[in-house]
């Protein structure tokens, strides 16, 4: 193609469509006029206009992770770029690729303390995985793609580009990329086959193994679902069971028996119970994080661990493992099933029956049973029905952060990948709401949920204005206690009751406060109106709000308190009495 | 149970804006030690700067460092100078004393032992420039703390590896 001259603005459109990129979440400004002006002028790049820029960049994190695609941002310099920091960091604790653009005042004002000025690239330096400020609109296209290029590749994750007005509105050439010469990068080149020698290591440690476990996380996502596949047929293969952290639900089936469910803090006790014992773990794309292993001296004492992740940085950061894999998940398992294939190893048989009897019996505690009532909706009770009101449709899940995301992760049963979207690093209260409407932008037709807490809700309620706008009909599924759940379950846990601040008083009507946006608000009191609501949940086509009005005192069990072992877990209120938190355990987050 | 190393760590970077920042950035974020740090361009042409760090932490420390360091994207290589085989390091100072008669001369003779050269004089103070390791160069400030030490201005460490072999 020929090279024509275009302002950087028209760049920006061009370099965004060549790439593929579709949606754009953001919110105009000052510093970003002239890309808006394109913008406007224009009608193959759709722009979803935010109401608080923190949205928009959850919001491209449910885009990407439901998709698999970048999600990309446009917000302005100064406000626009310092409320966009939380979802950059929230995208680099999760490993979200997510194009952040934004606006920035002209290069001869930047250090004069100008209006809207804020330095971006130092603030987003340590919450993103690369940024850029460009200083040259001849620089803009390639480091556009090259800021694409790094996000999208290796260990994805969130990339900030500050574009100076002055480069929005000057002229450069422009050519569109060969698209048959893939895109690279001169220093940046993640590893992608891993180590043969390694691999085989592995594939025998697996083999021999009396007491195996796979342990994997949400680098089998990000690997795409061709990793997922791979996964299931070595599992398969193996015959050993797995467990998944929360940032891996889907990864594995939920439905199939080998599955051992949710792993760590408030994982099943089977899962904990089978990473303290068992011999050989195989973790792939996980990072031994904290709410996983627990207290990390006892972290699964007996086992030798083979650890695959794309990022030799997550490899021996927490816990020193024997069998280090540096390569993709979906190429490292690939690898793996082949070898077993070839080598048809003999398995110790026996001692790997003998390992699932214990694991069953481990399972016959049924630790996520609770008690269910007559007059109060349990919120567990709520889950199982929405599951199952939900199970045969396209659904996505997202949600907020707290008790109710961990009663959604143990409760709602996920077979595919990218079907579950949850702020697991960072945590971030407010991610579910703008997460989901990133998922309805790009699956318009698919039922999507955000299974809310009250509290996590109101810290991105604006959006429902977005939601509004574009007709999304996403779903809000509160879970409302009245608390901040989990910090009420701590403060009862480890500060004798004493529920500081925790209890939100004022709280809206949430059917009137969707009505106010035209939105439908449906409100459960017992048990016998759970079905109904979310009947008529799904039955409707715009923007819902269920308000699940569910028992105030319930807490998440099984639960690993901070600073124990594995082997310590609680299940249930009764365990509490016995086992205060040590202190060491305090200090813990 | 594991024991605090010291390390050199060379690392060749892209000379663009920024890029010092992030690498003391990742140590400071990280809660990792820097005891020494130098930057300077080495290839104008190619835009690439050595950045040179002495760290300390225990075994797994040093290797999560030097896993960080590389995948800052504008990191071409990086090198652990300690654990790859022999290195050499140098580090330079310019040391100010002030003092008149015996102790003048005594720090005079104590430099020319040490090969310190002074590069500027006047009636009562010398600057004296002193290369080599860290420990000489520590030596030879401890001995001029009597004589009159006004000020010290170091390098830090620069270092490379003995043999052929480029990095």
């Amino acid at each position: 193609m020929a090279k024509r001259e275009l302002n950087g603005s028209e760049i920006i459109i061009q370099c965004l469509l060549d790439a593929g990129v579709d949606t754009v979440f953001g919110y105009p400004g000052g510093a970003v006029l002239p890309i808006y002006d394109e913008i406007f002028k224009q009608n193959r790049l759709k722009h979803v206009l935010v109401r608080q820029e923190g949205g928009a960049v959850h919001m491209a994190e449910g885009y990407a992770r439901s998709t698999g695609k970048l999600g990309v941002v446009l917000v302005t310099s100064g406000p626009g770029a310092t409320n966009a920091v939380t979802g950059l960091a929230d995208a680099l604790m999760d490993s979200m690729p997510v194009l952040c653009l934004t606006g920035q005042v002209p290069t001869h004002l930047i250090g004069n303390d100008a209006f809207q000025e804020a330095d971006t690239t130092g603030i987003t330096r340590p919450c993103t995985k690369h940024n850029y400020l460009v200083k040259d609109v001849n620089d803009l296209a390639r480091q556009l793609r090259e800021a694409m290029y790094v996000a999208t590749s290796g260990r994805p994750g969130p990339v900030v580009v500050d574009l100076p007005k002055d480069v929005l509105i000057e002229e450069a050439p422009y050519e569109s990329p060969d698209k048959k010469k893939a895109t690279g990068h001169r220093t940046y080149k993640p590893r992608i086959k891993g180590d043969a020698k390694k691999i085989a290591e592995a594939v025998d440690l697996i083999a021999k193994a009396k007491r195996p476990l796979f342990y994997c996380g949400g680098g089998v996502i990000n690997s795409g679902p061709r990793a997922s596949k791979r996964l299931r047929e070595l599992v398969g293969l193996t015959g050993a069971p797995i467990t998944l952290t929360l940032m891996g639900l889907g990864a594995f089936p939920a439905s199939d028996r080998k599955f051992l469910g949710m792993v760590g803090m408030h994982g099943t006790y089977e899962s904990n119970l089978a990473m303290h014992g068992c011999d050989v773990m195989v973790n792939i794309g996980a990072r031994f994080d904290d709410r996983v292993t627990g207290l990390l001296s006892e972290f699964a004492p007996g086992a030798k661990k083979i650890h695959v992740d794309i990022d030799p940085s997550s490899i021996n950061k927490n816990v020193a493992v024997d069998v280090p894999i540096v390569g993709d998940c979906a190429s490292v398992l690939g690898d793996m099933i082949k070898l077993w294939k070839e080598g048809k190893p003999k398995q110790d048989k026996k001692a790997v029956a003998g390992w699932w009897k214990q694991i069953d019996k481990w399972r016959a505690r049924d630790c996520l049973k609770y008690k269910p009532s007559k007059d109060l909706i349990k919120p567990q009770f709520a889950l199982q029905r929405l599951y199952e009101a939900t199970k045969d449709r396209d659904t996505y899940i997202t949600t907020e952060v707290g008790q109710h995301q961990m009663w959604a992760a143990q409760f709602y049963q996920f077979d595919e990948p990218n079907r579950w979207m949850t702020s697991g690093g960072l945590g971030t209260m407010g991610y579910g709401f703008p997460a989901a409407i990133g998922v309805q932008v790009a699956h318009p037709k698919a039922t999507v949920i955000d299974i809310a807490g009250e509290a996590s809700f109101l810290m991105n309620m604006q959006e429902l204005s977005t939601a509004i706008q574009y007709r999304l009909p996403v779903n809000v599924f509160i879970l409302n206690n009245h608390y901040m759940g989990m910090v009420r379950q701590w403060q009862e846990l480890l500060y004798g009751s004493r529920y500081s601040e925790s209890y939100t008083d004022s709280l809206p009507d949430f059917v009137k406060l969707a009505e106010a946006y035209g939105a439908t608000g449906l409100r459960a009191l017992k048990p016998d109106d759970v079905d109904p609501v979310i009947e008529e949940m799904l039955a409707s086509d715009k923007l819902t709000i269920a308000d699940i009005v569910i028992d105030e005192t319930e807490n998440c069990f099984p639960m690993i308190p901070s600073g124990a072992p594995h082997n310590e877990m609680l299940l249930g209120p009764a365990d509490e009495a016995g086992k205060p938190v040590s202190e060491e355990g305090m200090v813990l987050v | 149970m594991d024991t605090i190393e010291k390390h050199t760590i060379a690392v060749l970077v892209d000379n663009e804006a920024g890029v010092l920042a992030r690498v003391i950035g990742l140590f400071s974020g990280r809660g990792y030690n820097i005891e020494s740090l130098t930057v300077a361009e080495v290839d104008a042409e190619q835009n690439i700067s050595r950045i040179c760090v002495v760290t300390s932490g225990t075994p797994m420390i040093i290797e999560q460092i030097k896993a960080q360091l590389d995948r800052l994207v504008p990191v071409h290589t990086i090198s652990d100078l300690t654990a790859e085989g022999d290195s050499v390091e140098r580090e330079l100072a310019l040391v100010k004393v002030k003092g008149t008669g015996n102790k003048r001369v005594e720090a005079l003779r104590i430099a020319d032992i040490f090969r310190a050269r002074a590069i500027d004089s006047t009636n009562n103070s010398f600057v004296f420039e002193i290369a080599g390791k860290t420990d000489k160069i520590d030596a030879f400030i401890n001995l001029m703390q009597p004589l009159g030490l006004v000020e010290i201005s170091r390098t830090g460490v620069v270092a490379i590896a003995r043999g052929a072999k480029g990095l």
